[in-house]
């Protein structure tokens, strides 16, 4: 008899941002999302999405409300993938201004860099992801301007990385969870978070 | 410098570039400010965006005159100074306000009842802009209008400056009560309602399919504690504005956030426990925490106690 493999539980960090959106897109992907805005709720999530919003309002409040740490345990030992804010909070390094991050993301990466809401745009990369080219949509977006050994690029504009991959880690400077009918970023995430759970359960 | 505007390099892709901003304000809190102290503080204090203007709804209340679009300097100090986005407000109509804030490079134009309107038919034709705009509604068909003449988001209006949250929970429970309506209605009957609504038949489709609008919706007008951020947050709203309820102690004077570091602290206080109020609206335990960090609260005026012709939340059309 074929039993399907149990579905991943995958946190969204829901502090504030689109927090929603990410959660329909995990759902679309076969997982089981759980919105997380306390420390206690990251325990025994497979994974995590940290979401698009602003960065600095979420940075505030994982500091005031001891989350920080935790929070970047989990990035260490899980999956995690992180969207436009979430790729800054993932990042080594932040620029313009400078501001803390968790660092796990070998990767500088500078704020609102292309400009504000009115330089927003929509633009399409060639992807290393199976299929066609992929959708972009950029929203007051950061930009990856250096990237460590072990970042590998699945997207580009203008030749600086706008999706990548290091090891458990994902982080995307636009919004895939804003393409409803094209679900490859988020897909190739959970394949990530499945994978490290086979390799789980064969260890065990 | 790729400075041009590359919202146009993609026709048709507009729309979802300006709700796609709406989207990450969401569960956030977008706080008036009138200077560039102010601005900082609620940066600090964790807003997701802040709106500038030259008076805050309690002051024009109280102090009456023209109200209008802020000064573009002004503006353009608090761009400066603060990474979040920054939204300005131009009065209902008011297209050339708005054709300012949008050269000026605010994030979102709030098409407001607050200022005086300079158009009593015409609501501003928001498809010509490449900056998203948010309007105030009261009901579903408002909400519908707005949302068809181009705003990518939608804010109940409550009645602002008064500090009393209850226009705001009566808009919200209209528009969440008359779409939940919309959704046990037929296809033929549908007709009908967009007619009764005075809105679109496509948006009003859309909405009975959906059971929510099409662009999200945050609330507004009256909110001034972290139990009434909490309140509208239960209630169905996707982020909060606060306009008064921060820097405000009586009704037309601001609390002294430069020269007073006791007042100062009090603003402090207030924005970040409503910020936390916003994120954490389902915990009473954070709730009831993060409400005795809070140091003092505009003093607010009863809504009911407010004369029909000195209503704002009328204006809009």
């Amino acid at each position: 008899m074929h039993v399907d493999p149990p579905k991943p539980h995958i946190g969204v960090l829901a502090i504030q941002g689109d927090y929603a959106a990410h959660a329909r897109a995990l759902a679309e992907c076969g997982a089981i999302p759980v919105e997380v805005r306390k420390r206690e709720e990251l325990r025994g999530l497979d994974g995590l999405i940290i979401p698009g919003g602003e960065s600095s309002t979420m940075l505030k409040f994982l500091e005031r409300r001891d989350l920080f740490d935790d929070l970047k345990q989990f990035c260490q030992s899980s999956p995690v993938f992180g969207t436009c804010a979430g790729a800054i909070l993932l990042a080594r390094e932040v620029r313009n201004p400078p501001q803390a991050s968790l660092g796990v993301l070998d990767a500088v990466i500078e704020r609102n860099a292309y400009g504000r809401q009115i330089d927003s745009s929509i633009l399409f990369s060639e992807t290393k992801l199976p299929g066609d080219k992929l959708e972009m949509v950029f929203i007051r977006a950061p930009r990856i301007v250096e990237t460590g050994p072990s970042v590998e690029v699945l997207a580009h504009r203008d030749g600086r990385p706008t999706l990548v991959r290091q090891g458990k880690l994902m982080a995307a400077t636009f919004h895939p969870e804003l393409t409803p009918d094209d679900r490859r970023v988020h897909q190739s995430f959970v394949d990530l978070v499945n994978s490290g759970l086979r390799k789980k359960m064969k260890a065990s | 410098m790729p400075q041009q505007n590359e919202n146009k390099s993609l026709p048709g892709t507009g729309l979802r570039l300006k709700v796609g901003l709406a989207e990450m304000l969401k569960g956030g809190v977008i706080m008036d400010v009138m200077s560039v102290e102010q601005a900082l503080i609620a940066e600090e204090a964790g807003a997701a965006s802040v709106m500038a203007l030259e008076r805050v709804p309690a002051m024009i209340r109280a102090e009456g005159g023209v109200a209008r679009m802020a000064k573009p300097s002004l503006i353009k100090q608090i761009m400066t100074a603060v990474n979040i986005p920054v939204m300005a407000k131009a009065r209902i109509g008011h297209f050339a306000e708005a054709q300012i804030l949008q050269e000026i490079g605010v994030d979102f134009i709030d098409e407001s009842e607050v200022l005086t309107p300079a158009d009593e038919t015409h609501h501003i034709d928001k498809h010509a802009f490449t900056t998203p705009f948010v309007c105030g509604a009261r009901n579903l068909g408002e909400a519908l209008r707005r949302i068809a003449e181009g705003a990518a988001m939608i804010r109940t209006k409550g009645e602002a400056g008064t500090g009393d949250v209850v226009h705001a929970v009566q808009h919200m429970r209209q528009i969440i009560k008359e779409m939940r309506a919309l959704t046990v209605l037929s296809e033929q009957e549908l007709y009908a309602a967009a007619k009764e609504h005075q809105a679109p038949y496509e948006l009003v489709r859309m909405v009975a399919a959906s059971g929510k609008l099409p662009v999200p919706n945050f609330s507004a007008g009256g909110i001034a504690t972290p139990a009434d951020a909490a309140l509208m947050m239960q209630l169905g709203a996707e982020a909060i504005f606060v306009g008064s309820g921060i820097f405000m102690k009586e009704r037309a004077t601001p609390l002294d956030v430069e020269n007073d570091p006791a007042e100062r602290a009090e603003a402090v206080s207030r924005a970040k426990a409503i910020v936390i109020a916003t994120t954490h609206y389902n915990d009473p335990k954070i709730l009831a925490e993060v409400s005795e960090q809070v140091t003092g609260t505009m003093k607010g005026l009863a809504a009911a106690a407010i004369e029909e012709s000195q209503l704002l939340q009328t204006r809009g059309w």
